[in-house]
């Protein structure tokens, strides 16, 4: 039903880097898993809309106007790397590549 | 009855009236707690992070309240919040101010110290509640056993070879051991009331948007919800009261009004309708759990409630809409742990590698196994086959439950198909696992208000059974519970542990 390399792909869209033995263990539980959760196929739903969420509320709006929000200071304080006010990252263009 | 119970096992209601009537401090419950944290703590693995300090200062600012006549149902209550919900523990300038950090029951997010207050927090902080500690949970609030933490699993009070339930295991466990007289749990498909049914106590889920979803770390945004895990459902009443309530910091709190909760309890359930959907009794439930749920029932219907059987025929389709949709909503939510911003990082010069390393280190199978499910479910060719559909069917769900509940005023069902089972017992299966939900997790699809309520022993563990009322209607479900738990005498079930 899902094989090895559907999980490798999925985990590459995810950002999730597994081992070869996870995903040895994830390959047949996640064969079950959608084998279950495929019963849905049988399921008449042609006169039916999706439901996103159920509460009766769309697109809420606050005033745009300005207010004050988190210090930088405190907003930058669990980052892993900083270079003064900025997040460090590694990089992300570069030539060639 | 209730007053020969210890100190640490009272209700909010006995303990709140013996601090108004000057006859206890806040310093004493806080101490109460602190004790029994202190003897059971580490062997139930309870707390992530306990405060001892801010708790004892926060009980004498109560204790000078209450000196003062304040008389505010939370005021001086000690109390843990699920580690799921943010605590402030950072100053403006992003110095540690000594608050408690939040981890999510994840090795991501282990130290992390964030820079503003829950929701919940905030409110059970004006209401003068005394914040001890964080409780264990399920990774990201992804389990039923409690045995998913990275910090390792909670042990139920009742037997410490058995799980405690899950998600909110630890709030669980704390609450009924005396380690806090109510904690915050969250439940997205059965997190609060499951673990309140493994561990003898009350646990209530209000409607989708009733309660503040700020500052709680995201699982899946459409269905997760807070509520309490208390002893009684007087309690539940007043924890939700402090709780609820619209919140413009939550796009999804809806702004209606909040009733007074403690007035519909009014002991009375003669002339309601109450539904039994009968799709909520199947096979594989245990027939302990089936013959006490059948009893309460009884109860109700002894009191002059009349008793209905209904049908939810999409009931048996909960499931795979679940683990559809949670699945999916996760994958999206859990993308923001990327290792640049706070929290785990790998420090690989390699952006990919980086993203790759912290992920694949940071977090654990049940969330890896959830974050692929998900992210499968909604990748190209795989969208309208599993999310759609799970979200068509997720309609059906709910219109069966709008239009059953437009016939009657409640429904009661089972919590958990089984009582506490071993630790260990299930963890290489995770769709046995997911069977713990079968009968919570309609209720989140459909946004609706549901209490677990204990209703006696099977095999000498305890049994919830579930009232699940209509949108925003949780007055009703709160009425039924108490006039049921004031009838059925287990309102002073604690386990063997729990005594001094």
């Amino acid at each position: 039903m899902i094989s090895r390399s559907d999980v490798e792909h999925v985990a590459a869209l995810a950002r999730l880097g597994l081992t070869d033995e996870e995903i040895d263990r994830l390959v047949p539980q996640l064969s079950r898993i959608l084998e279950a959760v495929g019963k849905l196929a049988d399921v008449d739903t042609s006169s039916v809309g999706p439901t996103a969420q159920v509460i009766a509320l769309e697109n809420v709006m606050r005033d745009d106007v300005a207010r004050p929000s988190m210090e930088r200071e405190a907003a930058l304080a669990e980052a892993p790397l900083r270079e003064g006010s900025l997040l460090r990252v590694p990089v992300v263009l570069e030539e060639g590549r | 009855m209730a007053a020969q119970l210890p100190l640490a096992d009272r209700t909010i209601a006995e303990a709140g009236e013996l601090l108004r009537r000057r006859e206890v401090s806040s310093r004493d419950l806080t101490e109460a707690c602190l004790g029994r944290i202190a003897r059971d703590g580490e062997r139930l693995n309870t707390f992530l992070a306990i405060g001892e300090g801010a708790a004892l200062a926060a009980a004498d600012e109560a204790d000078a309240r209450l000196k003062d006549g304040d008389a505010r149902p939370l005021l001086g209550i000690p109390y843990a919040l699920k580690d799921i919900f943010v605590t402030r523990a950072l100053d403006d300038d992003g110095q540690p101010n000594g608050g408690l950090p939040t981890t999510a029951g994840s090795k991501i997010l282990e130290g992390y110290r964030c820079a503003y207050a829950s929701d919940a927090e905030d409110r059970l902080s004006r209401a003068g509640a005394v914040l001890l500690g964080k409780t264990n949970l399920d990774e990201f609030a992804m389990g039923s056993s409690n045995e998913n933490s990275a910090f390792g699993p909670v042990h139920n009070p009742w037997d410490d070879t058995l799980v405690p339930g899950g998600s909110s295991g630890g709030s669980a466990a704390a609450v009924a051991s005396g380690q806090a007289y109510f904690a915050t749990g969250t439940d997205t498909g059965g997190s609060i009331r499951q673990p309140a049914s493994l561990s003898g106590i009350v646990g209530f889920k209000p409607t989708y948007g009733r309660v503040s979803r700020y500052g709680m770390v995201a699982f899946a945004s459409s269905l997760d919800q807070c509520g309490p895990l208390v002893r009684s459902v007087a309690d539940a009443a007043a924890v939700l009261q402090a709780l609820a309530g619209h919140d413009p910091r939550d796009s999804t709190s809806v702004d209606v009004p909040v009733p007074d909760y403690a007035a519909a309890l009014t002991g009375e359930v003669r002339g309601l309708r109450l539904g039994v959907p009968r799709e909520y009794f199947v096979a594989g439930m245990e027939p302990g759990v089936e013959a006490a749920v059948r009893s309460a029932i009884g109860v109700l219907e002894g009191m002059g409630a009349e008793i209905v059987e209904v049908s939810l025929p999409s009931t048996d389709h909960g499931l795979a809409t679940y683990y559809i949709i949670t699945p999916a909503e996760a994958s999206a939510n859990l993308a923001r742990y990327d290792g640049v911003r706070y929290g785990l990082s790998a420090g690989d010069d390699d952006l990919m590698e980086n993203y790759l390393r912290t992920r694949g280190s940071g977090f654990g199978p049940e969330v890896k196994r959830r974050i692929i499910l998900g992210t499968y479910a909604l990748s190209a060719g795989y969208y309208d086959a599993y999310y759609v559909k799970a979200q068509q069917v997720r309609t059906l769900i709910k219109a069966e439950f709008d239009s059953v509940l437009s016939t009657v005023d409640a429904l009661l069902a089972p919590t958990s198909p089984s009582v506490a089972f071993k630790i260990g017992a299930k963890t290489d299966d995770p769709l046995l696992m997911y069977l713990n939900d079968a009968c919570t997790l309609p209720v989140n699809i459909a946004g609706l208000p549901g209490i677990s309520v204990p209703c006696g022993l099977s095999e000498g563990l305890p049994v919830g059974f579930q009232v699940i009322g209509r949108a925003f209607d949780e007055s009703m479900v709160l009425r039924v519970a108490d006039a049921y738990q004031r009838a059925a005498g287990f309102a002073d079930l604690r386990p063997p542990t729990a005594h001094d």
